[in-house]
């Protein structure tokens, strides 16, 4: 008995010092560098943002962005561990730190951002998106009003749920919202026939279409439900991560401001070093200055992630582009200076 | 005072000391995670729109209300396959034990084949093979009173959809098996003697097997088929799988939408206790029952 008590006794001291362990004051930016391996959470099933290619390693738009930040944060763009989630699992996955960053098609919202909601702090957007609704052409169904009283695949724990029937409920239009947990599930129950119409993002849903067999005898309608900003995140408490994902984007749109690509990257370094008096472009290369100590990373982290990702434009082209497999307009996602919306603030 | 007594209230005392601590342990790990409990949110207007509910819903209804859906939408897909189930295992069970060698064959080919492969397979074939596999072809077994089509199940006036019927049937299916093998065991479980004695009073088969058989069977069979039904009502949350809308789902969404991840798992854990609770206890007074009976 009075071991009984004694061992119970150490137990409590035990199980009470669990709770005073303070771990409050480090960046998860140190554990990332000790560890010397990013873990980066993906989606795994979007072709043209995260998807398993024919080699077994994922490639993608939120792919490059994963290895954008290794690039930055370590110095090497392949020291990245991909983490699968399902829409339902990321943030948890956030919150307990099993992942570092999401990179996952995520879209930024007021509750997701804020500290009484999921608690996160989005960097900037990566991906300017829109949901959309896709339909089999021999329905005839042209536009939203054609899907009154009609059945509608949609993946559940995704704000696609809120869109859809904000969208309906302020035309009156009733429908019946058929939800699987999962983007395959969504196609298979569409191309089923279960549902009338399948609604996703619409750079999802042009991805889904472009592993139909008959991709032609699909349209998506013009109806635009919602804004979808897609962007990654991370902890919302953990402010120096998040402030240096949030430069390492912006590092990658002001480079292709700046005309600054993968092929001329060490060609322009040499340029900045030759000539004293171009500072801008020094201090974005890290050749004078402090600005990635001031963000916690090294000096000439700009050379390090457009020297192995290449700037915004090249990740774009190379997923989603006119030649790619899931060719997807610029349109919204071009620079400011070319009607679209990303602009980067001054390196200063 | 007792030197047991006082040994007793020490260890109870020792125990609420730790148990205050492993609570006062999650509350400051939960908080310092930015994760503090709250339940206030379950009055906010849910605004996603359900493919069924029991009860009048709309997206402008409060998250309970919705969740409480979900846990009807369980409750009704749970209670009519434990019906379904039941009457398969029954069946299976008996015919395995005294049909004829073609019917026994047949039983135990259906009982390897469903044991052998995992339910989430079985629910997947159902919904997307079996059911939405008809594409826009209308299947009509019986003229005027059935059509099976990828929308679902219409039997005279009653309309199934083909989510529900594709868990109504996979979880039947399933956890049928299981049950034949229970009610197998108990039949056999009955002496060989009983058998004799009832042919020689001049008992048919059929007769004999309900009438002397089963009831001494049963109070072997009940607790068997205890864990079968609390097996079935847990397994019910694949639902997701196939699209339908249970308590897991609606979560699912309501998790998404809130971020209360602790707060709905909470719910659907006591949920989900309360209804096996309720199982459980329902199948201890039918076995109080029987065992009353046979002492007659």
């Amino acid at each position: 008995m009075r071991r009984l008590i004694s061992g119970m006794i150490g137990l409590s001291m035990l199980l009470g010092g669990c709770a005073t362990t303070s771990q409050e004051n480090i960046s998860r930016l140190d554990l990332i560098k000790k560890r010397n391996e990013l873990i980066c959470g993906v989606s795994g099933k979007i072709p043209g943002f995260s998807f398993m290619g024919s080699d077994g390693s994922y490639q993608g738009l939120d792919v490059d962005i994963c290895k954008a930040f290794a690039a930055a944060f370590l110095g090497d763009a392949s020291k990245v561990q991909y983490r699968p989630l399902t829409a339902a699992e990321r943030f948890t996955a956030i919150k307990t730190g099993e992942i570092d960053l999401l990179s996952r098609n995520t879209t930024f919202t007021l509750s997701r951002d804020s500290s009484a909601g999921n608690g996160l702090s989005f960097a900037p957007v990566v991906f300017h998106d829109g949901q959309g609704l896709m339909v089999k052409r021999e329905s005839q169904i042209t536009n939203i009003k054609g899907l009154a009283n009609k059945s509608i695949c949609v993946g559940s724990g995704t704000t696609t749920e809120q869109n859809i029937n904000d969208a309906f409920e302020s035309q009156s239009l009733p429908y019946q919202p058929i939800k699987y947990q999962d983007l395959n599930q969504v196609v298979a129950g569409y191309l089923q026939g279960r549902c009338s119409a399948m609604t996703s993002d619409r750079s999802q849903l042009a991805a889904a279409r472009s592993g139909f067999k008959n991709p032609e005898d699909h349209i998506i309608l013009d109806d635009v439900l919602s804004k979808e900003p897609l962007a990654p995140a991370s902890d919302g408490r953990d402010f120096l991560l998040a402030d240096a994902m949030r430069w390492v984007i912006f590092s990658l749109i002001s480079a292709e401001e700046q005309g600054i690509t993968k092929a001329n990257i060490l060609e322009k370094v040499k340029f900045a070093t030759d000539n004293p008096q171009l500072k801008p472009l020094r201090r974005f290369l890290g050749i004078e200055g402090d600005l990635g100590e001031k963000i916690g990373l090294g000096n000439d982290f700009v050379v390090k992630v457009i020297s192995s990702t290449g700037n915004y434009g090249e990740i774009y082209n190379r997923h989603l582009g006119s030649n790619s497999e899931v060719p997807i307009p610029r349109g919204l996602n071009n620079l400011y200076t070319n009607g679209g919306v990303h602009i980067a603030p001054p390196f200063n | 005072m007792s030197k047991k007594l006082t040994y007793q209230i020490v260890v109870l005392f020792l125990l609420a000391i730790l148990l205050s601590i492993l609570i006062n342990n999650l509350s400051i790990n939960l908080s310092r995670s930015g994760l503090q409990l709250s339940f206030s949110w379950l009055l906010r207007p849910a605004s996603f729109a359900l493919a069924e509910n029991p009860l009048p819903y709309s997206p402008s209804d409060t998250y309970a209300w919705a969740l409480f859906m979900g846990w009807l939408n369980s409750l009704k897909v749970i209670l009519s396959s434990l019906i379904l189930a039941t009457f398969i295992g029954v069946f299976i069970g008996i015919v395995r034990t005294v049909g004829n060698s073609v019917l026994g064959f047949l039983a135990a080919i259906y009982i390897t084949l469903i044991r052998q492969t995992p339910l989430l397979l079985q629910l997947m074939f159902w919904y997307f093979v079996a059911f939405l596999g008809l594409k826009d072809s209308i299947f009509m077994p019986i003229k005027g009173m059935i059509s099976i089509s990828n929308k679902g199940i219409e039997f005279l006036g009653l309309s199934l959809s083909s989510e529900f019927s594709a868990l109504l049937f996979g979880l039947s299916v399933f956890t049928g098996a299981y049950i034949a093998e229970v009610v197998r065991g108990g039949i056999l479980s009955v002496s060989r003697g009983q058998w004799e004695a009832f042919r020689s009073l001049g008992f048919s088969e059929i007769n004999g097997l309900f009438k002397i058989i089963i009831p001494q069977a049963l109070p072997a069979i009940i607790p068997g088929l205890t864990s079968q039904y609390l097996n079935l009502a847990k397994n019910s949350t694949l639902a997701i799988a196939v699209g339908y809308s249970d308590i897991y789902a609606i979560n699912d969404t309501v998790i998404n939408q809130t971020g209360r991840t602790i707060e709905s798992f909470i719910i659907l854990l006591s949920s989900f206790f309360l209804l096996n609770l309720l199982i459980s206890n329902l199948m201890e007074v039918i076995n109080k029952i029987t065992l009353n009976s046979k002492k007659i």
